[in-house]
């Protein structure tokens, strides 16, 4: 049956192409037998003609604009005019397979009818598109006011006319202020003027810079340093110098903002580790190297903080040691809060865990904390540091730090090497803090002993980080207010990939008195007890 | 478009090819001294990937001393270099107690306030000794003081939009602002030759990042209506948001953005525009407001304004200005204001009085002098050296102006020569260009007198003729002209 309809079939289109052909079995263009190919043509023609008489095709809500029309037009001109070149081009090239041609032709029609549909949905597509707002609807947290200070932000500041106590710097050696240094800077801003004016490969190089980076290396122990013009960039440029894509990398869960940026820029497979946990440390670099062969021929690193800005936690850097030289790692290591601080010289965690500073491949370190001045600093080895001055982002491409900045960097550290008691005062009022806030009612202290920076928590976390945040928000509020005492909440970029509770930040400096860490410790323990009370 | 000249292009090729061909050799050999002596890895892997230090080592090192010279003076219209010797083949540069003074054009000092100025540094050291080089905080914590508010006033006042805030760092600006902005789901598209911190905001932000052909709307246009039509990749969902990064300036070509016609298409299609002014910023436009001046396009039609203070303020730090919802929005989400240091407050006061000068608002008409003594002496330059047949990129008023050396002998004998005559230049060559495109880099300043500006094309006429770097033919003087037309007659 099938057969015999076959048959009936090609029969049919053999007579068919008969007849087609007929009339013109002899034309002959250019040499070259044309055969049906002109009656084939002529049909598509019709279609085409048949097409472009057609109303334009509307979209059923909105009719389009006269621009997109005219636009049609021309593409449908055009197409044809494709059409026609093609098809001609092609009939004089491809032999004399009728049916075949007409696959070809049909394919071609619709290839250019696609086309032309395509361009009326592209500009209905754009029309059509709605972009959010550039930003989301603003809501009530969103409006926070920082408090405005009318002085420097000493270790007592003005805040509205009234003299408050000040916790929010992290002026830790109490630097702000001091004589010495600001002689230092209207020195340097005399005889070199504000800025740099360019990066320090383009004459933005001051011989302070290149002072500054010797005085800092001699100062830790290091063979050399890098300077960098911000704090935060600090981080962020010198990671994705070392780290590439494939590279290793180990970090603390707890690590702030620049850390995690310059994690996720460098590219490299990231593991992070529960926070300040060697057990978990050790398992991931277990996890990580084990039965691996590759994780030999690539680069490891161990990212970690000396003091945690977002817990105030002590990294245990003798286990980090062990475990680094166990496993083969680098260690990545920022002393942005225990640089000046920690240590009996204040040469930063090194020195506090006894570990030599040569153990430490990259050290990093912001400067606008103890030293009392602006910018960042990366320390190493001469071949760490001398990588990246070509290849560190944030190097190459900023402007080179203020020189009058990097005259107080140098003059703070003399300072500091001069009077080594500031760090052991800081030490005192470390303590005397940290007492007087033991028995306070809702919050505990989430920090290490020796820690500069005293991180209260929520005893009991009321579910939600914003929720925790309005509450410590409340106390802070009312501390300042009744009492005069400037404290500051960890408030989160919503950038911030850091999962520990929040918390309120108490900065102390060497510049405190016993008076103020009393009072500090008084107001917040009041007022706490009336916020907090039943949270225990 | 550049159009490298076919000798050149192969005489460059040929000379990179033969630094690789060496730098390989003594690569070679240093293995196998290394393999003598030992490895000292000890299962580690090497700290610096093999291709990337090859460069710095081979190619970089052997011209070091054309980059990163120390001054010992502000970076003025002229400035004391220090001289500096290697004793080990460039590997390392030692600092001697030699100056040599020099004339500066490569300093991104636009406005001249890079040195000590009479109105602004006055207030500067009040303002030091008031506030202390550095507040220790955050802007959210105890950062911000009555400085930084004024400041962030004064910008939005200069930029003309409503609201402002400012950064320690114009690095900074652009790589934490970014994120803030667009994240997943969003769109960017970018310039091709944007600056580095345009990119790494953009990369760190997690949002498809695209990138048009240099300067060119209709390709923007084209790879607007792709990605519209598109969607997002492999959902096809439509885009959240589309935003369009271009510069006022780009430092590294001196050509001007064709803002006009880029807004448009981004209005058209619905699309953010985001203008990086770190270079235009007070150096253009007829009251120093930039490239939105200078083109005529309206500022509220620009979503984002960033810029710097580093270049024509003289100071440190960058700013984004916007809409008041928007500067609300980014005090409360980006990384920059909470974890970053404040600005440091005589920086701002060095700002906030630059911008004073520029406004007239010192009393004197000193702002507007210099703004039309850089337009001057940048369109003088620029004319000059093309008449002597230098190529030279860029658009007029512009006061960037890269001359194209292309082979890279010529970068370290083009900034040696001219260091011999007294004129301190900026050589730029890969990676910060493409490969085949090195140049120099002439910055002018509003502090260049006539004189300096003479003395400087003498010294690269002299210069461009020794090392060849006149790609056109010159223009003849108007008295060549006439003697030749005498003779024929």
């Amino acid at each position: 049956m099938a057969s015999i309809a076959m048959d009936m079939l090609k029969a049919a289109s053999d007579w068919l192409t008969f007849v087609f052909d007929a009339p013109f079995a002899r034309a002959v263009v250019f040499g070259v037998n044309i055969g049906g190919h002109l009656f084939v043509e002529g049909l598509l023609i019709v279609v085409i003609v048949f097409l472009l008489s057609q109303k334009s095709y509307k979209p059923p809500k909105r009719p389009l604009t006269k621009k997109v029309c005219q636009g049609c037009l021309a593409a449908k001109g055009l197409s044809f005019c494709i059409f026609l070149t093609f098809s001609v081009g092609l009939g004089c090239v491809v032999p004399f397979e009728t049916k075949k041609k007409n696959l070809i032709w049909a394919f071609l029609f619709l290839l250019h009818f696609h086309v032309l549909i395509l361009y009326l949905e592209i500009d209905e597509l754009c029309d059509e598109w709605v972009p959010e707002p550039l930003i989301p609807k603003m809501t009530d947290e969103m409006r926070y006011e920082p408090p405005i200070l009318e002085s420097a932000a000493g270790s007592h500041t003005l805040i509205n006319g009234t003299e408050v106590i000040n916790f929010a710097s992290a002026n830790y050696l109490g630097l702000v202020g001091h004589g010495k240094l600001l002689e230092a800077c209207t020195e340097s801003l005399e005889k070199y003027g504000a800025g740099s004016c360019g990066p320090r490969g383009f004459y933005g190089t001051i011989d302070v810079h290149l002072d500054c980076e010797a005085r800092i290396a001699k100062f830790l122990g290091t063979p050399d340093s890098i300077l960098y013009s911000y704090g935060l960039s600090t981080m962020f440029s010198a990671i994705p110098a070392f780290c590439k894509k494939g590279d290793v990398i180990v970090a603390d869960e707890g690590v702030h903002w620049a850390i995690q940026n310059g994690l996720q820029l460098s590219r490299s497979t990231v593991v992070y580790f529960k926070h300040n946990d060697m057990e978990s440390l050790r398992d991931m670099l277990e996890k990580v190297t084990k039965g691996n062969k590759r994780a030999e021929k690539l680069r490891r690193y161990i990212v970690v903080e000396a003091v945690y800005q977002n817990s105030g936690q002590i990294a245990p850097l003798d286990e980090i040691i062990r475990l680094k030289e166990n496993y083969r790692f680098r260690v990545l290591l920022d002393e942005s809060n225990s640089m000046g601080v920690l240590g009996s010289s204040g040469r930063g965690l090194t020195e506090y865990c006894k570990v030599p500073v040569g153990k430490i491949d990259i050290i990093t370190a912001a400067m606008g904390h103890a030293l009392a001045t602006e910018g960042g600093v990366c320390t190493g080895s001469a071949r760490v540091i001398d990588h990246q001055r070509l290849s560190s982002s944030g190097y190459v491409f900023s402007a080179s730090l203020p020189p009058y900045l990097t005259s107080a960097a140098i003059t703070a550290i003399d300072i500091l090497e001069e009077n080594l008691d500031l760090i052991m005062k800081l030490k005192k009022n470390i303590g005397t803090l940290c007492r007087g806030l033991s028995d306070i009612q809702g919050l505990e202290i989430a920090s290490d002993l020796a820690s500069p920076i005293v991180f209260l928590r929520l005893k009991k976390s009321t579910g939600s980080l914003k929720g925790d945040l309005q509450v410590l928000e409340d106390i802070a509020q009312h501390v300042l207010k009744e009492d005069s005492v400037l404290v500051a909440t960890s408030r989160r970029s919503t950038l911030d990939k850091c999962k520990l509770p929040v918390g309120i930040r108490l900065f102390v400096s060497a510049a405190h008195t016993e008076d103020d860490l009393m009072k500090a410790g008084e107001s917040l323990k009041r007022v706490a007890a009336l916020a907090l009370n039943g949270h225990d | 478009m550049i159009t490298i000249p076919y000798l050149t292009a192969l005489t460059t090729y040929f000379s990179y090819g033969l630094l690789f061909v060496f730098g390989q050799f003594r690569d070679f050999f240093r293995k196998i001294v290394d393999w003598w002596l030992g490895s000292n890895l000890q299962g580690y892997a090497p700290i610096c990937l093999g291709l990337e230090d090859f460069y710095t080592r081979r190619l970089y090192l052997r011209i070091q001393d054309c980059f990163g010279r120390p001054i010992a003076s502000p970076p003025d219209s002229w400035v004391d270099l220090v001289e500096r010797v290697s004793k080990d083949n460039n590997k390392t540069l030692q600092r001697t107690a030699k100056i040599s003074r020099c004339l500066n054009l490569g300093s991104y000092n636009y406005l001249g306030f890079a040195a000590a100025d009479e109105y602004c540094t006055p207030r500067v050291i009040e303002s030091l000794k008031r506030f202390s080089p550095s507040t220790c905080s955050t802007r959210v914590d105890g950062g911000t003081t009555t400085l930084h508010n004024e400041l962030e006033e004064v910008v939005a006042n200069f930029v003309g939009k409503p609201a402002a805030i400012v950064f320690g760092m114009g690095y900074v600006t652009n790589s934490a602002v970014l994120p803030a902005l667009i994240g997943k789901g969003g769109l960017i598209i970018s310039d091709s030759l944007n600056h580095n911190s345009i990119v790494n905001g953009a990369r760190g932000s997690g949002a498809t990042v695209r990138v048009f052909q240099h300067n060119m709307p209709d390709h923007l246009e084209k790879v607007l209506r792709e990605q519209i039509a598109e969607g997002q990749p492999r959902t096809h969902r439509p885009w959240k948001k589309i935003m369009v990064l271009v510069e006022g300036i780009y430092s590294m070509e001196g050509e001007l953005c064709k803002l006009p016609e880029i807004v448009a298409i981004c209005k058209k299609y619905r699309a953010y525009v985001y203008l990086d002014e770190a270079h235009s910023i007070g150096a253009i436009g007829k009251t120093g407001r930039g490239v939105c001046e200078l083109l005529g396009v309206d500022t509220a039609d620009v979503d984002i304004l960033m810029g710097t203070f580093t270049k024509s303020f003289g100071s440190c730090g960058g700013y984004i200005a916007g809409s008041k919802e928007l500067i609300q929005y980014m005090k409360y989400a980006c990384p920059a204001h909470l974890y970053a240091t404040s600005i440091s407050p005589p920086a701002a006061q060095q700002i906030i009085s630059a911008i004073r000068v520029i406004l007239g608002e010192d009393g004197t008409s000193r702002g507007a002098q210099k703004l039309a003594r850089i337009r001057e002496n940048s369109n003088f330059f620029r004319s000059e050296l093309q008449k002597m047949g230098f190529e030279v990129l860029g658009d007029n008023d512009s006061p960037v102006m890269p001359v194209m050396l292309y082979n890279p002998a010529k970068i370290p004998a083009f900034s040696r020569e001219c260091l011999k005559n007294q004129v301190a230049v900026v050589t730029v060559a890969f990676p910060a260009t493409p490969l085949l495109l090195a140049r120099a880099r002439i910055c002018i300043s509003a502090s260049h007198t006539r004189e300096d500006l003479i003395k400087a094309l003498e010294v690269f006429s002299k210069v461009g003729d020794l090392i060849g770097i006149k790609y056109f033919p010159a223009e003849p003087d108007k008295q060549q002209q006439d003697e030749g037309r005498v003779k024929l007659e």
